[in-house]
C-alpha cells in the first residue's frame, strides 16, 4: 500500500498550495484556479482512504470513490458559475478586481446599456 | 525500493510540479495550462490508486471541460491582469498565507501516515449487495442504487449552476443564443477535426454509458464525451448555440431529474421507500435513469460551458 502513503502526502501538499493561491494570488481567475487545487486535493485524499479500504477483490472502497465522482461534478459546476460571475463582474466595470473601493471610471470604455 | 514505488514517487513529483506552475506562474494563460496538465496527471494517479471510473471522471472533467472552460475565460481576461497585479497581498502577509498553507498540509501529512489499520471500508456491504440491483460495477451501484439520493442531488446542483449562470445575462439578451457565434476556416483544422471527432465520439460515449453497468464507465463520463462532441461541433462554427428559451432545450434540461425523482417517488408509492427500487426491476430502472441523465448531462455540462445568453434569439 505505499501507493496510499505517496499519493496522501501529495494531496496534502495539493491541498496546501491550493490554499495559499486562494490567500496570495489578487486575479480572481487565478483563485478560482488555486480553489480547484485545493479541491482536487481533498478528492485525492479520499481516494487514498479508498485505496486503503480495497477489499473483496475491488480497488478500492467504491463508496468514496462514487463520493468523489459526484464531487468532481459539482466542482465543475461550481466552477462554471464563478466564472460566469467574473465574466460579467469584468463586462460591466471593465476590471476583474475584487476591492471595494475599484475606481468607478474603470468601466467608462465598456458598453453599458 | 521497489519499482512500483519509484514510479509513484515520479508520479507524485509531476503532478505537484503542474500544481506548483499552476500556482506560481506569472500570467493567467501559463497557470490555466499547468492546470489543465495538473488534470490529466491526475488521472493517472487515480488509475494508480485503483479507481478508473474516478480516472475517467477526472480527465474528462477535470483535465478536459475544466480546460475548455479556463482557457476560454483567460483569452479575454488577459486585459485586466497588469491592474490587478499590484494588488496583491503584502509580504507579510503573503509569509502568512505560506506559514497557514504549510501547516495544513503538514497536519494533512500527519493524517495520512497516522489513518487507522486496518481501515474502515464498505467493499465488503457492497459486494453483499451487488446481486440486489444485477450491476456488476461497484461504483456504478454505490453511484445509482446505494447512495442514489447524492446523484439524484447532484442533477439538482447542475441544473441549478446552469439557471445561475444564465441569470447573469443582461436582460435584453435574455432568452438568447449563449457564447459568440464561432467562426472557424472551414476547411481548417478544426472544422476538420468537428466533422471527423463527433461520430466517433458518440459512440464512445453511448458505449461508456452502457458499458458503465459492469465495467468502468457510466452516465457521468458518457456525457461528459457527448458534451464535448457537441461542443467541439459548436466552437469550429459549425452549428449555433440554441437559444435558451427553446423549449426542447428545457425538456431535455429537466429530463434526468425528473426521470430520477419519478423513480423515487415510484418507490416511495410500490417499494420500501423514497429511490427504493423494487428488486425485480432495479436493473431496467436505473438503466432508464441512467439514459435519462447522460442525455441531461451531456447538454448542462456543454452549456455550462458555453455561458451565459449574450446575444438575442434572431440573430
Amino acid at each position: 500500500m505505499s501507493e496510499a502513503i505517496v499519493f496522501g502526502l501529495c494531496a496534502a501538499v495539493a491541498v496546501g498550495l491550493g490554499l495559499y493561491g486562494v490567500i496570495a494570488n489578487p486575479h480572481p481567475l487565478r483563485k478560482i484556479l488555486a480553489l480547484n487545487l485545493l479541491g482536487s486535493g481533498v478528492f485525492l485524499y479520499f481516494g487514498v482512504v479508498a485505496r486503503r479500504g480495497a477489499a473483496v477483490g475491488f480497488g478500492g472502497d467504491p463508496v468514496p470513490q462514487a463520493l468523489v465522482i459526484t464531487g468532481i461534478v459539482v466542482a465543475f459546476s461550481a466552477t462554471a458559475l464563478a466564472i460566469a460571475l467574473l465574466w460579467r463582474l469584468f463586462q460591466a466595470t471593465g476590471s476583474a478586481t475584487l476591492r471595494d473601493d475599484a475606481p468607478a471610471s474603470a468601466g467608462a470604455n465598456v458598453t453599458h446599456r | 525500493m521497489s519499482l512500483a514505488l519509484a514510479l509513484e514517487i515520479v508520479f507524485a513529483v509531476v503532478v505537484l510540479s503542474a500544481a506548483v506552475w499552476t500556482i506560481a506562474a506569472r500570467e493567467i494563460f501559463p497557470a490555466v495550462a499547468g492546470f489543465v496538465g495538473y488534470g490529466l496527471l491526475l488521472a493517472l494517479v487515480w488509475m494508480r490508486l485503483g479507481a478508473p471510473d474516478v480516472a475517467l471522471t477526472e480527465a474528462a472533467i477535470g483535465g478536459g471541460l475544466t480546460g475548455a472552460l479556463l482557457l476560454g475565460a483567460a483569452a479575454p481576461l488577459r486585459a485586466s491582469e497588469r491592474p490587478v497585479a499590484v494588488e496583491g497581498p503584502g509580504r507579510v502577509l503573503r509569509w502568512l498565507a505560506a506559514a497557514l498553507s504549510a501547516t495544513v498540509a503538514v497536519a494533512l501529512a500527519a493524517s495520512v501516515l497516522f489513518l487507522p489499520d486496518p481501515a474502515p471500508t464498505l467493499a465488503p456491504a457492497a459486494a453483499e449487495n451487488a446481486s440486489a440491483t444485477g450491476l456488476g460495477n461497484p461504483v456504478t451501484n454505490v453511484l445509482m442504487a446505494f447512495r442514489a439520493m447524492d446523484t439524484m442531488l447532484e442533477k439538482v446542483v447542475l441544473l441549478l449552476a446552469l439557471v445561475g449562470v444564465w441569470s447573469l445575462a443582461p436582460d435584453r439578451f435574455w432568452g438568447g443564443r449563449p457564447g459568440p457565434r464561432h467562426h472557424a476556416d472551414p476547411l481548417g483544422v478544426l472544422a476538420f477535426l468537428a466533422r471527423l471527432l463527433p461520430p466517433l465520439g458518440i459512440v464512445v460515449g453511448i458505449y461508456m454509458l452502457w458499458a458503465g453497468a459492469d465495467h468502468p464507465g457510466g452516465a457521468f463520463q458518457g456525457g461528459t464525451i457527448l458534451a464535448a462532441m457537441w461542443l467541439l461541433v459548436m466552437m469550429a462554427g459549425l452549428t449555433d448555440t440554441p437559444p435558451v428559451s427553446r423549449r426542447w432545450l428545457r425538456v431535455v434540461l429537466i429530463a434526468g431529474p425528473a426521470v430520477f425523482l419519478i423513480v423515487g417517488i415510484g418507490g416511495l408509492a410500490l417499494g420500501d421507500g423514497f429511490l427504493a427500487y423494487p428488486v425485480a426491476y432495479a436493473k431496467p430502472l436505473i438503466l432508464a435513469i441512467e439514459f435519462a441523465m447522460t442525455l441531461t448531462i451531456a447538454v448542462t455540462l456543454a452549456l455550462l460551458v458555453a455561458g451565459p445568453p449574450e446575444r438575442s434569439a434572431e440573430r
